[in-house]
C-alpha cells in the first residue's frame, strides 16, 4: 500500500515537473541478472543490463549487429589477418578513477582465458596468442589463426575491459569504463544506473535509469498500464498487445532477435542418436502453428541461425509439417507409438507453454511427451553440464551467430561430426568473406541434415514504451539495452 | 431454510462428481487437443465455453478439469482422516501423556500456514499432482486429529462406556464399537469441510504451476494461463473461476446442512 502511495506521489511531483523534459527511465525485464560481471559467466539479464552502459570493450555492437569503435578509436590489420593493432582512447577512465591504457587490455584478455576463469564465452578469446603493448595508447593484438568474427567478438558484452582493481567485485558492484556507473542494486526488485559525467565519449541525454525486474507477465502489462515502467524492451505479455496499440501512450515494435528456440535434444540418448528419429519430430512439428498458438511473433527457422544473420540460408522448408512422414520414420527406426520421452522445460513462456502445444504435436504421432518443469538452477545444473541428463529440452540461445556450438568438444546437444568440425575450422580461418558466406550456408545445411536438434523459431523482440522515448533499438541483434542513445521527445 | 441449503449443497455437489465422471469417459473434445485454427473462439454451438489460446475447448478442460480438483481432494482427505481419526481416537482414549504429545504436535502443525507449507513441499518435492495431494494430506491430518479428540473425549465419560468397559472390552473395540459411531456426523461435516479447502489449496497449487501438470487440465491453471488474457478474452478466466466457486460453495452448503441435520445438539445450541 505504502508502495502505491509513493508511486502515485512520485507521479504528481514527476508531472510537476515534466515540463523541463524528462532524463530518468525505468525499464523494465522479465529476468534479474544472477550478478552484474559480464565476464564471470553471464546470464542474458547481466549483458542486458550493464553491456555498453556499465561496461565497454574495444568495440562495440550497434543495433544492426554491425562492429563499431568503441574504447579502440581505430584499428589495422596485418594482411595474412594475424595482427591487428588497435588505437585506443586513454583518455577513458573506469568509475573509480583508475586509468584505461593497453595494461587493461592485456589484463582483460589474459584473465579471460587463465585457468581461474568463469568467462560464460571463453571461445570468443581462444584465438588470441598474446597481447602486447607497445605503448599505452596502442594495444597489438596476435592471433594464432585468422579469425573470421574476432572484431565482432571482442565487442560482445563477454570480452568487455575490466580495472585490474576493480575486477574481484565486479559480480556485486560493477566499475566499468562505460557512459553509466552503477548506483545499487535492490535484490528482487530494481537496479539503478547513474550518468558517468566524467564519461570520455558524448554525454547522454538520460540522467539516471533504473532496471525494473518483474518476473510475472500480467504484473509486467500492469505496470506499463499503470506508467510506472517506461519501456519494456523484451515484452513478456505479447497477447496484451492488442490493447497496447489501441492507446495512444505507448508504442509498440516487433522487432528481430538472434534468439534461436529450439527443441534441444540429447545426441547421445538413444533413440536421438537415430537421425531418423531426430527428423521424425521434426516433421511433427507445425513451427508456424507453434508460432500461433503461443502468439509471440516468432519466425520459423530452419537450423541454428536466424533470417538477418550474415549468410544466412533459408531451411524451413527442409521438414515441413507432415505426421505421416514422422510416423514411417519412427516406424522405420523401430520406435513404436506409445514410445515415452521427457520434456525437460525451464520457466520462459516459450518452454513451458511451448512445451504444452509440441506435447501434443508429438502425441498426434504417437509419441507420448512427459512435461517436466524445472527452475533456471536445475536446468543449467542438470541439462547443461556435462552428465546432460534429459531427453529433450526447449530452449532459446540468444548469442548471436553461434554456430560453434555444434564444433566443440562438449556442448550439451552431444551432437559429434567429423564433417561440420572440418568445415566450421575451414569457416574460421577463411578471412575472404565471400568463401565465409558459402561456408557459413555449408554449415547451416550440415546442421539441417543431421538435424541435431529441432529448429523452431527465432524469437521476436516484443517491446512496448511510452510514446515519445527515443532511441530504443527496434531489434537485438546481441543481449543489451544501451541507455546512452536514449533520450525523451520534447 | 437449513434443509433447503442442504438440498442446493448436495445438488451441486453431485453435479460436480457427476461432470467428473463423465469426464472420465466423454468430453465434447479431447481435453488436451489444440486447434489452432480456432485459437480464443468465443461461444458458440460448437464450443460451448468458447476455446482457449491453443484452441482448446473450454468446456471440455472445465470438465477434465474437475477430475483433477476431485481426485486430489478425496485423497488428500482421505489421507488426512485416515491418519487423523486414529490419531485423534488414541489421544481420546488414552488421555495423559500421549494426549498432550498428539495435541502438541497438532499445535504445531496448525502454527504453519498451511497453503504456504503446501507451497514449501511441492516445491522442494517437485510438482505434480501426488505431491500435492501428499502437501495438502498432511495438513488434513491434525484437523481431523483435534475434531476426533474433542468429540470422542465427552463420549469417553459416557456411562455405555464404562458399561462396555466392566464387560471386558478393549479400547480398540470400544472405539470402534461405541466412539466413532457416535461422533461419525462431526466427522462427516468436517470432511466436507476439509474438501471444499482441498479444492481451493488443489486450485491454487496449481495456479502457481505447483499443482496437476499439463497436459492434464486443472481449474486452478486456466486461471493462471487467462491471466494476460483478461482483456482479449475474459470468459476465460471467468469460467474455471466460476467452477472453483461453485464446487466449494457446494460442499459448503452441503457441509452446513448436514451439519444441522446430524448433529441435533448443534441445532438446538442455535
Amino acid at each position: 500500500m505504502n508502495k502505491i502511495i509513493a508511486a502515485a506521489l512520485a507521479a504528481t511531483l514527476a508531472t510537476g515537473t515534466a515540463q523541463a523534459a524528462k532524463d530518468t527511465l525505468s525499464l523494465g525485464m522479465v529476468l534479474e541478472p544472477p550478478m552484474l560481471d559480464p565476464t564471470g559467466g553471464a546470464a542474458a539479464a547481466t549483458r542486458e543490463v550493464v553491456y555498453q552502459n556499465v561496461f565497454e570493450g574495444l568495440t562495440r555492437i550497434d543495433q544492426n549487429g554491425q562492429v563499431v569503435p568503441a574504447l579502440a578509436k581505430s584499428w589495422t590489420i596485418s594482411g595474412d589477418g594475424l595482427v591487428y593493432i588497435f588505437a585506443l582512447h586513454t583518455e577513458a577512465k573506469f568509475h573509480d578513477g583508475a586509468a584505461f591504457d593497453c595494461s587493461v587490455v592485456k589484463f582483460t584478455y589474459e584473465r579471460a582465458v587463465a585457468p581461474d576463469s568463469t568467462n560464460a564465452q571463453k571461445g570468443l578469446f581462444e584465438a588470441i596468442a598474446k597481447t602486447e603493448c607497445p605503448d599505452p595508447a596502442t594495444a597489438v593484438v596476435t592471433l594464432k589463426r585468422p579469425t573470421a568474427r574476432f572484431l565482432f567478438n571482442i565487442g560482445f558484452s563477454d570480452t568487455v575491459m575490466i580495472g585490474p582493481a576493480s575486477a574481484a567485485g565486479n559480480k556485486t558492484n560493477p566499475v566499468g569504463t562505460g557512459p553509466y556507473l552503477f548506483k545499487r542494486w535492490v535484490k528482487g526488485d530494481r537496479v539503478e544506473l547513474a550518468r558517468n559525467e566524467a564519461y570520455w565519449g558524448a554525454k547522454p541525454a538520460i540522467a539516471s535509469v533504473t532496471f525494473r525486474f518483474v518476473a510475472d507477465p500480467s504484473a509486467a502489462a500492469a505496470a506499463m498500464l499503470a506508467g510506472d515502467i517506461d519501456a519494456f524492451p523484451l515484452f513478456p505479455a505479447p497477447e496484451t498487445l492488442d490493447q497496447f496499440r489501441a492507446d495512444k501512450r505507448f508504442t509498440v515494435n516487433i522487432g528481430t532477435t538472434a534468439g534461436k528456440t529450439i527443441l534441444a535434444l540429447n545426441n547421445a540418448r538413444k533413440p536421438f542418436d537415430d537421425v531418423r528419429v531426430r527428423r521424425a519430430l521434426a516433421y511433427a512439428i507445425d513451427r508456424k502453428a507453434l508460432v500461433d498458438a503461443l502468439g509471440n511473433y516468432g519466425t520459423p527457422i530452419g537450423s541454428h541461425y536466424v533470417p538477418g544473420d550474415v549468410g544466412y540460408v533459408d531451411l524451413t522448408g527442409a521438414y515441413p509439417y507432415d505426421p505421416a512422414k514422422a510416423k514411417a520414420l519412427l516406424a522405420e527406426a523401430g520406435i513404436k507409438p506409445g514410445f515415452t520421452m521427457t520434456l525437460r522445460l525451464p520457466p520462459p513462456p516459450y518452454a513451458r507453454r511451448g512445451g504444452e502445444v509440441i506435447a501434443a504435436m508429438l502425441e498426434q504421432v504417437g509419441i507420448v511427451a512427459k512435461q517436466e518443469p524445472i527452475e533456471w538452477a536445475q536446468w543449467l545444473d542438470q541439462v547443461f553440464k556435462p552428465q546432460t541428463d534429459y531427453d529433450a529440452t526447449i530452449i532459446a540461445h540468444v548469442e548471436p551467430g553461434d554456430l560453434d556450438v555444434y564444433a566443440r568438444d562438449f556442448y550439451y546437444y552431444n551432437y559429434k561430426s567429423d564433417e561440420y568440425r572440418a568445415t566450421f575450422k575451414q569457416y574460421v580461418e577463411t578471412v575472404d568473406p565471400a568463401k565465409q558466406v558459402t561456408l557459413l550456408g555449408d554449415l547451416q545445411r550440415i546442421l539441417s541434415r543431421d538435424e541435431p536438434n529441432v529448429y523452431l523459431y527465432a524469437l521476436a523482440k516484443v517491446s512496448v514504451w511510452k510514446a515519445g522515448l527515443r532511441g530504443m533499438w527496434p531489434n537485438q541483434p546481441v543481449p543489451a539495452n544501451p541507455i546512452a542513445g536514449i533520450s525523451w521527445a520534447e | 431454510m437449513k434443509r433447503l441449503n442442504l438440498w442446493i449443497g448436495a445438488a451441486i455437489s453431485l453435479c460436480v462428481l457427476a461432470t467428473a465422471l463423465v469426464a472420465l469417459v466423454w468430453t465434447p473434445y479431447p481435453p488436451a487437443k489444440l486447434d489452432i485454427l480456432h485459437k480464443l473462439a468465443p461461444t458458440s454451438a460448437a464450443h460451448w465455453l468458447g476455446t482457449d489460446p491453443f484452441g482448446r475447448d473450454v468446456l471440455s478442460m472445465i470438465m477434465a478439469g474437475a477430475q483433477a480438483s476431485l481426485s486430489v481432494s478425496v485423497i488428500a482427505v482421505g489421507l488426512g482422516a485416515g491418519l487423523g481419526i486414529p490419531l485423534g481416537a488414541l489421544a481420546a482414549a488414552r488421555g495423559g501423556w500421549v494426549d498432550d504429545l498428539v495435541m502438541r504436535a497438532t499445535d504445531l502443525a496448525f502454527a504453519f500456514p498451511a497453503l504456504l507449507t503446501a507451497v514449501m513441499i511441492t516445491a522442494l518435492a517437485g510438482p505434480g499432482a501426488g505431491n500435492a495431494m501428499l502437501a495438502i494430506g498432511i495438513f488434513n491430518i491434525p484437523v481431523f486429529a483435534r475434531v476426533t479428540r474433542g468429540a470422542a473425549r465427552p463420549v469417553w465419560q459416557r456411562e455405555f462406556i464404562l458399561a462396555a468397559r466392566t464387560s471386558g472390552r478393549g479400547d480398540v473395540a470400544i472405539t470402534l464399537r461405541h466412539v466413532l459411531p457416535n461422533i461419525a456426523a462431526i466427522l462427516i461435516v468436517q470432511a466436507t469441510i476439509q474438501f471444499a479447502l482441498g479444492i481451493i489449496a488443489e486450485a491454487g497449487l496449481s495456479y502457481v504451476g505447483l499443482g496437476t501438470q499439463p497436459p492434464q487440465p486443472s481449474w486452478g491453471r486456466m486461471l493462471n494461463d487467462a491471466q494476460t488474457f483478461i482483456y482479449r478474452a475474459p470468459l476465460l478466466a471467468v469460467f474455471p473461476g466460476a467452477a472453483i466457486t461453485l464446487a466449494v460453495l457446494g460442499l459448503n452448503l452441503l457441509g452446513d446442512g448436514l451439519r444441522d441435520v446430524l448433529d441435533p445438539r448443534l441445532r438446538r445450541s442455535r
